[in-house]
C-alpha cells in the first residue's frame, strides 16, 4: 500500500547493470558512513512502524472475534450475552495507538530519510565538483560535455532517490514480508499453505509477462528516441527542407517511425497493463480459498471468525512486498549501475601536481621552444621544435581550418603536458612553476567567447577579482566596448542570458577583450577574425585587439594579412604539425606552403 | 485539455468500451466483499458448508470475469490513447511542415519540438491513466458508497465523515509541496547551468586561474537544490503516513460503531466485515482522485501547448499555378518591401534591381542589415510586404512553391545536415542524381578531397548535425548539395564563412564556370569575395545605399569604402 506517488521505472523496464556491482555497492554505501547513526536510526524506525502496522490487523480480528462471539451469544440467549464493549473498547484503544505510532514512525522515517538522502547526495556532487578541477584538459576534449554532465546530475539524482524511496522500502517490504509469514502461520498453517501456494503461481503468469513488457518497453523507448530525432532534425533544418521541397519525404519517414512508436507502446503498454489484473486474480482466487476453508475452519471451530479476517486483510497484502522488492531489486540495478559512471569520473586520472622549484611574479614575455615534442595519441604532431620569441614581439599562427592551431595554445598554457624537450618563460621551465602562475601571465581571446550568466560588469572582471568600477570601465572603453554596454537597458549591470543571447557574437567579443585587458597579462593569445561579425563592429575589434597586444607578446590565430604581414614570426600549420615558420619576406622566398597560401588567397582575386 | 480530446473522437466506441469494461471490472471488484459477507453471515455463522462453496464458486467467477474485463480494458486503453498520441504527432507535424519561418520565429524551434514530442507524450500518458485509473476512482468511489449504504445507511456516516478528512489532508500535502517540486527543478536548472558552463569554459577558467570561484559557484548551486530538496521530501514525507492514519482510524471507527449496531442485531458480523473492506475501497479512490488532480493541470498545459501549434495558420497560402520557367536564369526585386510581423519599422524598403544569367549580385553590409532577410524572401519563406519578386520572370506568388523552389540552389548561412550518409546527404539536392552527379557536385564544391579521406566514403555515415565533420567540411557539403541540383539561381547565405581562404579560393574559381548561365545572388562579410561581383548592393538598415561594382561603390560610396579600408589593406584595395 506504500506504493503511490509519481511512477517510477519499475520491474517493467529493463535496468542497466553494472560492470562491477559488489564493489561499486561497497563504495556506494561508503558515502553513507558518515551518516550510519542517523541511518540506523532510520532503519529501527521503519521497522518498528512496520511491525505495528504488521500487528493491526491481527488485533482487529481479536475485537470483530469478540464481537462475533457477543453477537452469537446473545443470539443463541446465553445468559449473560451481548457484545461487552468495555473489552472491544479496550482492543480498539490498543488499535488505534498502534496505527497512530505506525504512522508517526512512518513519518520520522522519511523526514529523516530525506536529510540522509540529499546531504548524502550533496556530498558527491561536492566530491565531482572538487574532481573537476582536478582533471586534465585531455578528459575534457576527449568526451562530449553531455556525458559529464549526466553524471553530474542524472546519474547522482537516480542514487538521491533511489536512496529516498527505495532503500528503506526495501526493508520494510523485507520485514512486512516476514512479519506477514510469521502471523499467518501464527492463525492456521494450512490458510498459510494455500495463500503461500498462490506466489509461485505467480510468479510463474508474471514472469512471461514482465519479460515481454520489457522487451516492448525498450522497443518502444528507441522508437521515440529516433521520433524525436527526426523531429529535432526537420524542424531546425526546416529551411533545407523546404528550400529542396523535401516535405513530402520528411513526412513519408515520420509516419513510418510514427507507425512503429504506435506499435510498440500500444504492446508495451497493453502488456504492462495486464499485470495488474494477473496479479489481483490470483490473489482473488488464494481470497476465495481462505473464504471457503477458513469458513469450513470457523465451523470446525478450529479458528475465529475473526482471524479469519485478520488472514484474508493479510493475503491481500502478501504479494505487494513481493512485487516491490522486485521492482526494488530493478532500481537497486540500475542505481548501481549510476554510481558506477559516478566513480569511473572520480577515479579518472588526475592531472600531474608541478614540482614548483621557480617563481614568475610577471613575466618580461620572452617565450622559447626548446626541441619540442608533442602529439595527442601515438603519433607526434610536433617534433624537435624550436622558436625564440622575445618580449613584445608578435607570433603569427597560419594555416588552414582545423590545422590544429589550438595545440600551441594546449602547449603554452600547459592545459596538454609536453612529449620531450621544454617551453621556457623568461629562460625559465615552464613545468617548474605552478599552472597558476604561467597562466596568470598569459591572456586569452579566442573565438569561441565564453561568457557566464552574470552581469557584464562581473565577466569584465572575471580576470581580477575585486577590480574597481573605475578600472572596469576603463577596460571596456579600451576595448571599444564601453559605448555598447551603456546602450543597454541595465549598462554594465546588464545580465547575460543563458545562452548568452542578449548581446551579438561581435559584442561578446568585445567584452572578452576587456577581460583581457583587465587581467593585464604580458603575454596575449588571441584569435582573430570571425565571420559572425558584422563589418563594423569587426573593425573596432580589430583596433581593440592592436591595442591589447601592444607591448605585449603575442601569438595570433591570424587571419589578416596585415596582422600576417608585421608579424615578427610566422608559424604555418597544416593537419596538427607546424610546417614552416619564418617572417614573411623569409617564407616567401622559401616558395613553399605558405608562399602557395598567400597567393591563393591574397594575390589572385576571384570572385564568382 | 478538452480540445485534445476530441481528437479521440475516432476512437469514441473504443472508449466507451473501455469505460464500460472499467465499469464491469470495478463492479466486480466491488461485488466480492458482499459475496465474501455472504459467506460469512449464511455459510459459516449457520454451518451451512455447501453454500460456502457454492458462494465461493460465485466469487471466482466474478473475479475472473472481472480480470477478464480489466484485461480486454488495458487492450483498448492502450489502443486508444497510443492512437492518439500518434494522431496528434502526425497532425503536428503536418501541421508544422505548413508553416512559413515566420510562423517558426514566432514559436522557437526549440519550443516546437518540445510541442511535437514531450508535450504530446505526457498527454498520451494522462490519457492512458485517465482510461484505466480515473474512471475506476469514481465508479469505486460511488459503487462502494451505494453498497455501503446498502449495508449500513448509519455506519456509513462514519465515511462520509472521514472522506474530507482525507481529501482536505491530501490536497493541502500536495498544495505545499508542488511548488516545491518546481522549485527543485528550478535548482537542478541552475546546477546545470552552473555545470554545463564549467565545462564549456574550461580553458577560459583555467586561463584566468579561477577554479577556486568557480568550485565555489558549483557549490552553492549544489547547497540550495539539496536544501530545497530536503525541504520538499519532508513534506512530502506526511502523505503517506496521513493516508494510512486516516484509513486505519476510520476503520477502527467503523468496528466501534458497527459493534453497537451489530449488538442491536441491526447488523450481521460478515457485512461489517465488508463493510471494512469498503472502507478500504473507499479510500483508495479518493487518493487516485486527489492524485488526479494533480496529473490534470500538468497535462492541461501540456494540451494548450499543442493546441496553440495546430490553431497556428500560416501567414499566406500556396494557391500559385503558373509555371517559372519564362526568362531562365533571372532574378529581380521590383520595388520589395518588407516587414517583420508585429514590426513598426520594415525590414527591407524599397529594394529594386534585376539579374540576368551568368550575373552574380552580392549583398555586403551589417548585422542586421537585412541580407539574410533578402536572401530569404526569394524562396518565399516569408512574404513580401509590397512589391513583387520575380524568378525566372514569374512572380513568386504566383507559381506553386515547390515550382520556385525546385529552380533554387540555396546554401543557408548555418550548414544544416541530416542523419544519414555523406550521398543521401547531396542527393538531397536531387533525389535521383547519378554517383557521377555526385562526385561532380563534391569536386566543385572541393569536398571530393576529404570524403575520399572519410572512412566508406560517400557511404559514410554523418552524425545528427552532422557533429563528426568540421565546420568547413559541413560547408562543402550543403555547397555541394545545392549544386547538384544545376539549379537556374543560386543563393549563398554567407557560406564561405568556415572555408580557409586556400579552400576558398578554390572553391569559388570552380563555382565560376559551373554558374555561367545562373543568376547568383551572395551574401558576404568580406570584401575579397565580392571584388569580383558584376553588382553589389550595400544594404544598411533595409535600406540599399549603394549599388554597382567594387570599383564604382569604392569612388563614390561612404559606407562600402569604410567597410573595404578595414579589411584591406591600400595596395590590395588599388
Amino acid at each position: 500500500m506504500s506504493q503511490m506517488g509519481p511512477p517510477r521505472p519499475g520491474a517493467s523496464m529493463p535496468a542497466e547493470k553494472a560492470k562491477d556491482f559488489k564493489g561499486t555497492f561497497r563504495r556506494l554505501v561508503s558515502y553513507l558512513k558518515p551518516r550510519w547513526k542517523k541511518l540506523a536510526a532510520v532503519f529501527v524506525v521503519a521497522i518498528l512502524s512496520t511491525v505495528f502496522a504488521i500487528l493491526g490487523p491481527k488485533i482487529m480480528g481479536m475485537a470483530i472475534t469478540e464481537l462475533f462471539e457477543g453477537a452469537y451469544g446473545q443470539l443463541q440467549g446465553v445468559p449473560g450475552g451481548g457484545v461487552d464493549f468495555g473489552v472491544i473498547g479496550q482492543i480498539l484503544s490498543l488499535l488505534a495507538a498502534l496505527y497512530l505510532f505506525s504512522s508517526l514512525f512512518s513519518y520520522i522515517q522519511q523526514y529523516m530519510m530525506s536529510t540522509v538522502a540529499q546531504d548524502t547526495v550533496y556530498d558527491m556532487r561536492q566530491d565531482v565538483n572538487k574532481k573537476l578541477e582536478k582533471l586534465p584538459l585531455e578528459y575534457f576534449d576527449g568526451r562530449p560535455n553531455g556525458e559529464t554532465l549526466s553524471r553530474m546530475t542524472n546519474d547522482i539524482d537516480t542514487i538521491g532517490s533511489t536512496l529516498q524511496q527505495s532503500l528503506t522500502q526495501f526493508i520494510t517490504s523485507i520485514v512486512t514480508l516476514v512479519g506477514i509469514l510469521v502471523m499467518m502461520l501464527t492463525i492456521s498453517p494450512l490458510l498459510t499453505l494455500i495463500a503461500v501456494v498462490s506466489l509461485p503461481l505467480s510468479l510463474f503468469v508474471i514472469g512471461p509477462i514482465l519479460k515481454r513488457s520489457q522487451k516492448y518497453f525498450s522497443s518502444q523507448q528507441k522508437n521515440l528516441g529516433r521520433l524525436n530525432g527526426h523531429v529535432e532534425e526537420m524542424y531546425t533544418g526546416h529551411q533545407v527542407v523546404k528550400a529542396f521541397g523535401h516535405e513530402a519525404k520528411s513526412n513519408e519517414q515520420f509516419d513510418a517511425v510514427n507507425t512503429e512508436l504506435y506499435d510498440a507502446g500500444r504492446k508495451a503498454q497493453f502488456i504492462s497493463g495486464i499485470i495488474m489484473p494477473m496479479m489481483s486474480l490470483i490473489g482473488n482466487l488464494s481470497y476465495v480459498l481462505i473464504s471457503i476453508v477458513g469458513g469450513v475452519l470457523v465451523i470446525q471451530r478450529a479458528i475465529s471468525i475473526g482471524d479469519i479476517q485478520a488472514f484474508i486483510t493479510y493475503s491481500k497484502q502478501f504479494t505487494q512486498p513481493i512485487t516491490q522488492t522486485a521492482n526494488i531489486a530493478n532500481i537497486i540495478q540500475s542505481t548501481v549501475a549510476a554510481a558506477e559512471r559516478v566513480f569511473e569520473l572520480l577515479d579518472e586520472q588526475e592531472e600531474v601536481e608541478a614540482v614548483t622549484t621557480s617563481v614568475l611574479d610577471r613575466a618580461k614575455g620572452a617565450v622559447a621552444f626548446e626541441d619540442v615534442d608533442f602529439g595527442y595519441g601515438e603519433n607526434l604532431l610536433i617534433e624537435g621544435m624550436n622558436i625564440d620569441v622575445q618580449p613584445g614581439q608578435t607570433v603569427a599562427i597560419v594555416g588552414p581550418t582545423g590545422a590544429g592551431k589550438t595545440t600551441l595554445i594546449n602547449l603554452l598554457m600547459r592545459f596538454y603536458e609536453l612529449r620531450g624537450g621544454r617551453i621556457t618563460i623568461d629562460g625559465l621551465d615552464s613545468r617548474k612553476m605552478s599552472r597558476h602562475e604561467l597562466r596568470h601571465n598569459f591572456g586569452m581571446v579566442l573565438q569561441d567567447t565564453w561568457l557566464f550568466n552574470g552581469t557584464i560588469r562581473d565577466n569584465i572582471s572575471y580576470g581580477k577579482t575585486g577590480a574597481s568600477k573605475e578600472e572596469i570601465v576603463a577596460a571596456a572603453q579600451a576595448a571599444h566596448a564601453d559605448h555598447f554596454i551603456r546602450t543597454l537597458p541595465d549598462g554594465y549591470d546588464t545580465v547575460l542570458n543563458q545562452e548568452v543571447s542578449n548581446i551579438s557574437q561581435g559584442q561578446k567579443q568585445l567584452v572578452t577583450i576587456a577581460r583581457a585587458i583587465l587581467a593585464d597579462p604580458p603575454m596575449m593569445i588571441l584569435d582573430e577574425a570571425t565571420s559572425s561579425v558584422d563589418t563594423r563592429t569587426e573593425i573596432l575589434i580589430q583596433q581593440a585587439m592592436n591595442r591589447l597586444m601592444a607591448g605585449r607578446t603575442s601569438f595570433v590565430i591570424a587571419h589578416r594579412l596585415s596582422t600576417i604581414k608585421h608579424a615578427d614570426l610566422i608559424l604555418v600549420m597544416d593537419q596538427g604539425k607546424v610546417i614552416e615558420q619564418g617572417t614573411h619576406q623569409q617564407l616567401l622566398d622559401k616558395d613553399g606552403f605558405y608562399a602557395d597560401l598567400y597567393r591563393s588567397q591574397f594575390s589572385a582575386k576571384v570572385a564568382i | 485539455m478538452i480540445k485534445i480530446l476530441k481528437n479521440l473522437s475516432p476512437y469514441k466506441w473504443i472508449v466507451l468500451g473501455v469505460i464500460a469494461l472499467v465499469f464491469a471490472q470495478s463492479m466486480a471488484e466491488l461485488f466480492l466483499p458482499t459475496l465474501m459477507a455472504d459467506i460469512i453471515d449464511n455459510g459459516v455463522v449457520q454451518g451451512n458448508i455447501p453454500y460456502i462453496w457454492r458462494i465461493g464458486g460465485w466469487m471466482l467467477l466474478v473475479s475472473a470475469l472481472g480480470a477478464v474485463a480489466a484485461i480486454f480494458a488495458s487492450y483498448y486503453s492502450a489502443k486508444a490513447a497510443m492512437g492518439l498520441g500518434r494522431d496528434l504527432r502526425q497532425k503536428v507535424f503536418k501541421h508544422v511542415g505548413q508553416f512559413s519561418l515566420q510562423e517558426f520565429d514566432e514559436v522557437g524551434t526549440a519550443s516546437l519540438i518540445t510541442r511535437t514530442t514531450n508535450d504530446i507524450t505526457q498527454v498520451q500518458q494522462v490519457v492512458i491513466m485517465m482510461l484505466r485509473m480515473v474512471i475506476s476512482a469514481p465508479v469505486m468511489l460511488v459503487g462502494g458508497l451505494i453498497l455501503a449504504i446498502s449495508k449500513d445507511a448509519r455506519l456509513s456516516l462514519v465515511i462520509i465523515g472521514a472522506m474530507p478528512v482525507l481529501a482536505v489532508s491530501i490536497l493541502l500535502i500536495l498544495k505545499y509541496g508542488i511548488p516545491l517540486f518546481q522549485q527543485v527543478q528550478k535548482q537542478l536548472d541552475g546546477l546545470n547551468l552552473v555545470v554545463r558552463e564549467n565545462l564549456t569554459g574550461i580553458r577560459v577558467i583555467r586561463a584566468f586561474n579561477r577554479e577556486t570561484e568557480e568550485k565555489a559557484r558549483l557549490q552553492k548551486a549544489n547547497r540550495e537544490l539539496a536544501d530545497v530538496s530536503i525541504k520538499v521530501n519532508k513534506i512530502m514525507a506526511f502523505l503517506m503516513p496521513v493516508m494510512m492514519l486516516v484509513m486505519n482510524m476510520t476503520v477502527v471507527a467503523v468496528i466501534w460503531f458497527g459493534g453497537i449496531r451489530i449488538n442491536n442485531g441491526a447488523m450481521q458480523i460478515g457485512d461489517l466485515m465488508a463493510f471494512i473492506q469498503y472502507v478500504m475501497m473507499i479510500m483508495f479512490a479518493l487518493v487516485m482522485a486527489s492524485f488526479m488532480f494533480v496529473m490534470i493541470p500538468r497535462a492541461a498545459v501540456s494540451a494548450k501547448r499543442i493546441n496553440e501549434v495546430l490553431e497556428m495558420q500560416p501567414a499566406f497560402k500556396d494557391d500559385g499555378t503558373e509555371k517559372a520557367d519564362r526568362e531562365r536564369g533571372t532574378l529581380e526585386f521590383d520595388h520589395v518591401t518588407f516587414y517583420y510581423p508585429g514590426a513598426s519599422e520594415p525590414a527591407l524598403s524599397d529594394i529594386s534591381f534585376t539579374a540576368k544569367p551568368g550575373e552574380t549580385t552580392a549583398l555586403i553590409g551589417g548585422t542586421g542589415s537585412g541580407k539574410s532577410t533578402l536572401v530569404n524572401l526569394v524562396p518565399r519563406f516569408y512574404e513580401v510586404t509590397s512589391g513583387t519578386i520575380r524568378v525566372n520572370g514569374v512572380d513568386i506568388r504566383k507559381a506553386p512553391q515547390q515550382e520556385i523552389r525546385s529552380k533554387i540552389g540555396f546554401v543557408p548561412q548555418k550548414s544544416i545536415l541530416f542523419t544519414g550518409t555523406i550521398a543521401d546527404n547531396i542527393r538531397f539536392g536531387k533525389q535521383d542524381a547519378s554517383q557521377v552527379e555526385l562526385e561532380q557536385a563534391a569536386s566543385i564544391a572541393q569536398a571530393q578531397e576529404f570524403i575520399n579521406r572519410m572512412e566508406g566514403g560517400y557511404t559514410a555515415e554523418i552524425e545528427q548535425g552532422g557533429s563528426n565533420l568540421s565546420g568547413g567540411q559541413k560547408q562543402r557539403l550543403s555547397i555541394a548539395r545545392a549544386l547538384i541540383r544545376k539549379p537556374d539561381l543560386y543563393i549563398f547565405d554567407d557560406s564561405f564563412s568556415a572555408l580557409d581562404f586556400k579552400t576558398d579560393a578554390k572553391l569559388r574559381k570552380a563555382l565560376k564556370s559551373e554558374t555561367k548561365s545562373a543568376t547568383v545572388l551572395l551574401v558576404a562579410q568580406r570584401v575579397s569575395t565580392v571584388v569580383d561581383a558584376d553588382r553589389i548592393l550595400v544594404l544598411e538598415k533595409g535600406r540599399v545605399v549603394g549599388m554597382g561594382t567594387h570599383d564604382e561603390l569604392l569612388e563614390s560610396n561612404e559606407v562600402y569604402r569604410e567597410i573595404a579600408l578595414s579589411q584591406l589593406s591600400e595596395e590590395e584595395i588599388a
